[in-house]
């Protein structure tokens, strides 16, 4: 049934959104246009997706335990870190900030009803269940999965190198999810444009907002050209042509342009919303506004921009590309993420702390991050790159840059909103233990693949020789992979004492600071029975802390002194609390 | 001959000679003499990573030396200001801290600095990577090296190939009778070069992507199909350097090893003058086979 | 309306400066078409936006100083529930499975997506069931 959704008014109870008469289980999954439930749906398929690929690297660290190791055939192994690859970016890191987070969390961080599309919304969801249903049938077909890496590079994913089905069905999973993901960007750009409630002004909006849409823009500026690759690739494969191949008069450099023009954004793409995440996050657990609001909503954007004029970094070593102007490019990203750390340093400066979950995780974020980041300064000076591009020095960088993006925060937005998804809170010692054991197992699996690479280990090498000395790091590197798999049976149990006791959490656990904590937990249908004035970009704070608002006279000294317009939202919170 | 030894690649060479050089290096450049000369007088750590057994590779190494130093002050101070924020500012009381938000000068001031920062190492990069991608008009010697699955292609002058399929032959292809040492550093078909000399490397393949990779040389370079690369490299001591296909190129991608053998000057021409006739009697014997190995 | 339009600008401003710097430093031609289509990717919204930002009033949510009751009213049309997207998610993977596995899942594929395509017509028409 299609509801005429009305703009809810603060403390005005007679408004009623019990409309909700839908249909129920299976049915309801099935036909479910409500933004929470398939962010939901996203979430979880794309956490299925994580175990999988996590599997896969348990499986990939257990055959490097030990030389010329034949635990693993050589294309087994090719084919596992190729689907571990391309489950983790294509299905994981996207779909669960894009398509999870985003699609739960940012309407109602806005004061929508719904996302502007609803009927695209859920299509989108079908479509990437769809592609990464139609990747992992590789897996069943004759010759097993595709396996030239998650970058496909032709012309080894040409018919001739790459024979049978399965690199078929992965260019078509890949085509599938990614106008999943071009529709959910459209949706999201849109939603951001145009349903926000009054006075929720661009610069206004939370900073996980403001990452989710320039995401959106970021995707719809890559993910068209992923697709434009892939379709040329599969008439590559089956219609005769010769586009990227040499026979025929093609260029295998083309490839690599277009799809590194989609592969950089999107580091991007799996890195923006995380960064969101972490910035919406640190601010509540240190009880003060971010610091540098503006500079953060300005250094995203400069991220995003340098991002899509630097995807030839990763093709340094081709010997054709422009190195000067690709590698300032990429050094200047350096300039805008020193901003967010500094301001996310900022913003704990002088606070309260509170080490919860979430807390911590953002601060492992932190630290791998900082580590990932510095060393892709190095790798963005092209001499440094021919020294340690294709080795273990390049897979331990992206590491610690997405599994601190990705993982360390997107656990963080996993425990930061689980009492807003479920209205009741997971068991902070088992998120402690997790994040422990986490962090234990990350640097100890990525701190000696940085040395490996510097000794010249090749990365997607099935075995490497002994008497090389490389095998006690790798053992080192494979005991860290495991206690990182180890750890996430603490999140699996977690959720199965708070879904078997519950703990009710109440609407606002955390004191946060934005409007989606504002509705109740879980929110209804259409989200919000009432919305607070929205004065700044944490409402919610201001609703509950009128004396308490934000200083944006900087000066030292100043006594609380507030802005006009948020000295005004203070009355108007006492008038609701009148009412 | 019997100076030829497998050194391993992370002894460093004597340091006077790198020193000599960057010093002569450094008159001639304005722009950028800072770092050589500070640099120039003492051995930098490698921090793990190779001093660089060619001209090419010993620049790479300095300017990897220097940017390592630089991201270990930029993560401790980074670092440290994240755990001075965590021990020092951790919850105390139920008072509500000072909201503040904006601080323009300290913002202006983390803009600035990085901006210097990542200039400075611009700079930097720069001046090294020409150096490194730097040809020579006049090589000591010319090899087209062919990259295939799974083995390498090298093409000397006087028509001498010496083709090597990894996956076929694994055995290390030893010099002058298997004297190559260690084994684990002889794996795969090697490439034989003048030390002390510049060799200019023609580098393409004859099916998908590979990798020229040799880790002591601090250089890899793509071998493409279509695109035809080249570089110089002087090795600038005699020695057996182990060598490895970094991209990905198939199912036995991670046999496809190779390594360059150095020789002095006056052994590698004899070698090579052997090599010819072995190639001239070869093409008279049999035309269709012109294929040799470098091994006895 | 004005801030979204100035956004969407400035992806086209960078991207045509990064453009033509790229296009006459290093004279490659498949970057450059990139770079030019990323300018039109925010210069055709954009400016659109910016010249209806000059025709109409700000809106409720562009106003730093707007109550809620500024919005009130009917914010738009959203089906709490379509199967047709499922059908239509169905149909588009059936006809994408056939270029593997035979070309006669098309019609099942077909069938499935002309008839999301009326039914999601019929449903706006009606207002809106199942």
């Amino acid at each position: 049934m299609t509801v005429l959704a009305d703009r809810p008014v603060a403390h005005e109870h007679e408004h009623e959104h019990e409309h909700h008469e839908g249909p129920t289980g299976l049915l309801k999954w099935l036909t479910s246009t409500d933004h929470k439930l398939i962010g939901m749906n996203y979430m979880v398929t794309s956490l299925v997706m994580f175990f999988l690929a996590g599997l896969m690297a348990l499986a990939l660290r257990a055959q490097l335990a030990t030389p010329n190791s034949s635990l693993l055939s050589f294309q087994a192994y090719n084919a596992l870190f190729t689907m571990h690859g391309s489950l983790m970016l294509y299905l994981f890191a996207g779909p669960f900030a894009f398509g999870g987070l985003a699609n739960y969390i940012l309407p109602l961080q806005i004061g929508a009803p719904d996302m502007a599309f609803p009927r695209l919304n859920a299509l989108s969801y079908w479509l990437y269940l769809s592609g990464s249903i139609t990747m992992l049938l590789g897996f069943l077909v004759a010759g097993g999965a595709a396996a030239y890496g998650w970058v496909a590079y032709a012309p080894l994913s040409l018919v001739q190198f790459a024979p049978g089905s399965a690199p078929d069905l992965w260019i078509l999973g890949i085509a599938l999810t990614g106008f999943s993901a071009i529709f959910t960007a459209v949706n999201l750009v849109t939603t951001t444009f145009y349903l926000r409630a009054p006075g929720m002004t661009m610069f206004r909006l939370p900073i996980f907002t403001w990452n989710m849409l320039v995401t959106a823009i970021l995707i719809l500026i890559a993910f068209p050209i992923l697709t434009a690759a892939m379709v040329l690739l599969f008439a590559d494969r089956h219609f005769g042509t010769h586009i990227y191949s040499t026979a025929g008069g093609g260029s295998p450099i083309l490839y690599q342009n277009l799809f590194w023009f989609f592969g950089h954004p999107e580091v991007y793409i799996l890195a923006l919303p995380y960064f969101g995440i972490v910035t919406d996050v640190i601010p509540v657990f240190s009880k003060k506004p971010l610091f540098g609001y503006k500079g953060m909503v300005f250094a995203t954007m400069a991220i995003a921009a340098l991002s899509t004029g630097v995807w030839a970094h990763h093709m340094f070593t081709t010997g054709v590309v422009l190195l000067p102007f690709f590698s300032l490019l990429s050094l200047l990203i350096a300039v805008p993420t020193g901003i967010k750390f500094f301001n996310w340093i900022g913003t704990m400066w002088r606070g309260q702390l509170t080490f919860t979950t979430p807390m911590l995780f953002c601060i492992g974020f932190l630290f791998a991050f900082l580590m990932g980041g510095l060393t892709g300064v190095m790798l963005a000076s092209p001499p440094i790159d021919f020294a340690t591009h294709d080795t273990y020095f390049v897979v331990a960088h992206f590491h610690q840059v997405l599994f601190g993006t990705a993982v360390y925060a997107g656990f963080a937005g996993l425990y930061y909103w689980y009492p807003k998804f479920y209205g009741r809170m997971y068991r902070e010692w088992m998120g402690k233990t997790h994040f422990w054991l986490l962090t234990i197992g990350f640097w100890v699996t990525f701190i000696p693949q940085y040395v490996l690479g510097l000794w010249g280990m090749p990365r997607r090498v099935a075995s490497y020789p002994a008497n090389l000395g490389w095998q006690t790091l790798n053992v080192v590197s494979t005991v860290g992979a495991f206690i990182i798999g180890i750890s996430f049976v603490f999140l699996l149990a977690n959720f199965w004492v708070s879904w078997r006791k519950p703990i009710p959490a109440g609407d606002n656990p955390w004191d946060a600071h934005t409007l989606e904590w504002f509705a109740t937990s879980p929110p209804v249908h259409h989200n919000f029975e009432k919305l607070p004035p929205i004065r700044s970009e944490r409402p919610v704070w201001d609703y509950h802390h009128p004396d308490d608002l934000t200083i944006t006279h900087g000066g030292a000294g100043a006594n609380g002194k507030g802005h006009d317009h948020l000295a005004g939202a203070a009355t108007v919170a006492d008038a609701g609390d009148k009412a | 001959m019997a100076s030829v030894v497998a050194v391993s690649p992370r002894d460093g060479e004597s340091s006077s000679t790198v020193a000599s050089r960057w010093r002569r290096r450094a008159f001639g450049l304005v722009a950028v003499t800072a770092l050589p000369v500070i640099l120039g007088g003492c051995q930098l750590p490698t921090f793990y990573g190779y001093r660089g057994s060619t001209k090419q590779g010993h620049d790479e190494s300095l300017l990897w030396s220097g940017t390592m130093i630089a991201s270990i002050v930029v993560l401790a101070l980074v670092g440290g200001l994240i755990t001075w924020s965590i021990i020092r500012y951790r919850k105390k009381s139920d008072e509500i801290p000072r909201q503040f938000q904006y601080h323009i000068p300290i913002e202006i001031t983390y803009i600035i600095v990085p901006v210097v920062m990542v200039l400075i190492l611009f700079g930097f990069t720069v001046y090294t990577e020409n150096q490194v991608d730097a040809v020579t008009p006049t090589p000591a010697v010319k090899v087209h090296v062919t990259a295939f699955q799974w083995g390498w292609k090298y093409q000397y002058p006087g028509k001498v190939t010496v083709t090597g399929v990894t996956t076929e032959d694994p055995d290390p292809i030893g010099l002058n009778g298997g004297q190559c040492a260690p084994a684990v550093d002889c794996l795969g078909p090697g490439l034989v070069v003048p030390a002390g000399q510049t060799t200019r490397i023609t580098l393409d393949s004859q099916d998908v992507i590979h990798g020229f990779y040799v880790p002591a040389f601090n250089f890899s370079r793509y071998a493409q199909p279509g695109v035809t690369n080249v570089f110089d490299l002087t090795v600038e001591h005699a020695g057996i350097y182990r060598a490895q296909c970094t991209q990905l190129c198939g199912l036995y991608h991670s046999l496809m090893f190779f390594h360059v053998v150095a020789l002095p000057p006056n052994q590698f021409r004899a070698w090579l003058s052997s090599q010819q006739h072995l190639a001239q009697a070869a093409s008279t014997v049999s035309s269709s086979n012109s294929t040799t190995k470098a091994a006895a | 309306m004005r801030v979204e339009a100035l956004f969407l600008l400035g992806v086209a401003a960078f991207f045509g400066v990064v453009g033509l710097i790229y296009w006459f430093w290093a004279y490659e031609q498949g970057g450059f078409v990139m770079l030019v289509g990323t300018t039109l990717l925010g210069f055709l919204p954009g400016s659109y936006y910016l010249w209806w930002s000059r025709r109409m009033k700000p809106r409720p949510e562009d106003r730093t100083d707007a109550e809620m009751a500024d919005g009130a009213g009917v914010i738009g049309s959203f089906p709490s529930s379509s199967i047709w997207p499922f059908v239509l998610g169905m149909g588009l993977f059936l006809m994408v499975l056939s270029m593997v596995f035979g070309l006669w899942l098309i019609a099942p594929g077909a069938a499935l997506v002309v008839s999301s395509v009326i039914g999601v017509t019929v449903e706006s028409r009606r207002g809106g069931t199942i």
